[in-house]
């Protein structure tokens, strides 16, 4: 009894300390007044000058266009270079899989202000494609290493087989590697992409003038204060996700259902 | 396999969108354009239509957080902006590395319309290479629901009556400042023996602070989360006019004052568009329509003269030179710079 309250409250716990910030956020983009400390009223003004802030709305597009193209061509570059690295032979493979984690590791503003130098150093003029450059590079490990896995579970004589019963080696990657591995690949597309949505340190050194991302804006706001537009934006950004979970998560017991 | 194929023409259609917004974007307009780069929310944004419509040139404005930030990107050649917005200290720093361009003031006729206070500082002297856009000082905000007794001093910040109800700035140059100015010397000292001596008072002072804060200090003192805070003027008029019961002094010690000034980069290509812009944003309209938004202080005499009177006759937004008689502006502290770093470094870990 003692035991199944404590599991309880430990889990509720975890939860309020997830959520409770993003509960504030989200009723503070209802507060008459601009600051944080006092609620002066319920008001929806907030979200009425959220849509005729263009400053705002396009750095969300910007950040939104960036996430999408580089996640797609991190995804692509990514599996591919996994399917590589997994056939290749231990040696270079554990040297390969090495150099693939130290970007991880390595902090945002080491790969941020080194990434700003080649691009300088290449006379390539700072703004939409390097930024984008430098978002399919970071994301770029990520995807190989939630492939790998999957790779590694693969039986490798299914492509062999594949092979035996006549299928050309794209027509088997298609119809047997890549739907094995699939889980993965979507693992690696999501990660990218919300890395990319995330992303400051890098994005900053690597844009030009004209083009700055939902990051940059929210950052270079810092000294007069977040304007509570961007409370309305999150808590949209919030729901929207939200809506996206349950709509997937419906599907998919809607399938399992049909299945059995 | 036909999703295959419907994903990947997708991804192509994305492709050319993308492409093709950029591509119409990089050489929209065929005329003149020119690019600034200024602090987050620090413009009336109508201000930049009217400017290209007046006089047809492409305004390109970008944003950002603090001095250093915008310092690295302009000093690794990454950037090809034609008006900065840089504080006092920063203009100085760049000036000793010859990175800005002598402003032509034949250009800028409406400089006349700037307080000849705000004129020849320190940070540059013979003013050829900037123009003030917004100016404030630092100084103590408090309660006066909490605090009874009169607050003229700096020594106010070490009184043990307020344990645990002193915010301090999260910012080394401030704070290392103001308590060198409440022991009598010069806030751009490079005097080890006197910096010494301010180490010491500001770890006398810590178990009296209740943080070191930065832009979450209007929040805390709106919310009479504590006695007093060290802050900007310009945060203070904020404060003041959610909270009644703030008030703002500049001790009588003295305090650092502080411009963000004008600046053309060397580096910037149409330099006399960018002198255009620059005169422009002197305008008497335009400068009264910023500084309304901002709520900053102007340094355009005739702009300030537009403002609600209540605004400008209060000592925090504008002070009068006997306010502020005692009062420096920062300088660029060169090779003094890591021994600050240090003694911020020592008082923050002990």
């Amino acid at each position: 009894m003692v035991k199944s309250l404590s599991k309880k409250i430990y889990l509720y716990l975890i939860f309020f300390f997830l959520y409770a910030p993003i509960l504030i956020l989200i009723v503070f983009s209802f507060n008459g007044s601009k600051s944080r400390a006092h609620w002066t009223g319920f008001t929806l003004s907030w979200y009425g000058q959220l849509f005729h802030d263009q400053q705002i709305l396009t750095s969300l597009y910007n950040t939104l266009i960036v996430a999408v193209i580089s996640s797609l061509f991190a995804t692509v570059i990514g599996t591919a270079a996994a399917i590589g690295i997994s056939r290749m032979r231990k040696l270079p493979k554990a040297m390969i899989i090495n150099v693939t984690y130290i970007p991880v590791l390595s902090p945002d503003i080491v790969t941020g202000i080194s990434l700003m130098l080649l691009f300088v150093f290449l006379h390539i003029p700072l703004g939409f494609i390097t930024m984008l450059m430098a978002h399919i590079t970071f994301n770029l490990p990520f995807v190989i290493l939630a492939v790998l896995p999957k790779l590694k579970q693969l039986n490798s004589q299914v492509f062999d087989a594949a092979l035996d019963l006549g299928a050309t080696p794209m027509y088997a990657y298609k119809k047997v590697i890549l739907p094995e591995i699939m889980p993965g690949v979507i693992t690696g597309f999501l990660l990218a992409f919300t890395l990319s949505i995330d992303d400051f340190v890098i994005s900053f050194f690597t844009t030009g003038s004209g083009f700055s991302n939902l990051a940059i804006t929210i950052y270079s706001m810092a000294r007069r204060g977040i304007k509570p537009e961007i409370n309305a934006l999150l808590t949209l950004m919030f729901i929207s996700i939200l809506l996206l979970l349950l709509l997937v998560n419906y599907r998919m017991s809607k399938d399992t259902k049909n299945k059995a | 396999m036909k999703r295959f194929f419907s994903a990947v023409s997708l991804f192509l259609a994305l492709l050319i969108i993308v492409f093709s917004a950029a591509i119409t974007t990089g050489c929209g307009s065929n005329g003149r354009t020119i690019k600034v780069y200024n602090w987050g929310d620090y413009i009336d944004k109508s201000v930049i239509k009217s400017f290209e419509k007046q006089y047809g040139i492409n305004v390109v404005y970008d944003e950002f957080a603090n001095n250093e930030e915008m310092y690295a990107k302009i000093k690794a050649g990454a950037l090809d902006y034609d008006v900065l917005v840089p504080s006092d200290y920063m203009i100085k720093r760049m000036t000793n590395e010859d990175m800005l361009y002598k402003i032509n003031f034949d250009n800028i006729p409406n400089y006349k319309y700037i307080d000849d206070r705000f004129k020849n500082l320190g940070y540059d002297p013979k003013n050829e290479y900037s123009v003030p856009y917004m100016w404030g000082t630092v100084g103590i905000v408090y309660n006066s629901t909490m605090v009874k007794e009169p607050v003229n001093s700096w020594k106010i910040l070490w009184n043990p009556k307020y344990k645990k109800q002193i915010l301090m700035l999260d910012s080394q140059r401030d704070s290392i400042g103001i308590t060198l100015k409440m022991l009598g010397y010069s806030l751009n000292t490079k005097d080890q023996k006197q910096l010494e001596e301010a180490k010491q008072k500001l770890i006398e002072q810590k178990p009296l602070v209740l943080a070191y804060v930065g832009d979450q200090v209007k929040d805390q003192m709106i919310g009479n989360q504590a006695a007093m805070a060290v802050v900007w003027s310009g945060d203070a008029i904020y404060m003041m006019r959610e909270n009644k019961d703030l008030k703002y002094v500049i001790p009588k010690e003295g305090s650092n004052i502080w411009f963000d000034s004008m600046v053309i980069p060397k580096t910037s290509k149409h330099t006399a568009d960018a002198e255009l812009f620059i005169n422009y944003m002197c305008d008497t309209q335009i400068a009264y329509k910023n500084a309304d938004y901002i709520g900053y202080s102007t340094p355009q005499t005739e702009a300030k003269k537009l403002l609600p009177k209540e605004l400008t006759s209060d000592k925090t937004a504008y002070p009068d030179e006997g306010d502020v008689k005692n009062s420096e502006v920062f300088e660029d502290l060169a090779d003094s710079l890591p021994l600050y770093d240090k003694i911020w470094t020592e008082i923050k870990s002990k």
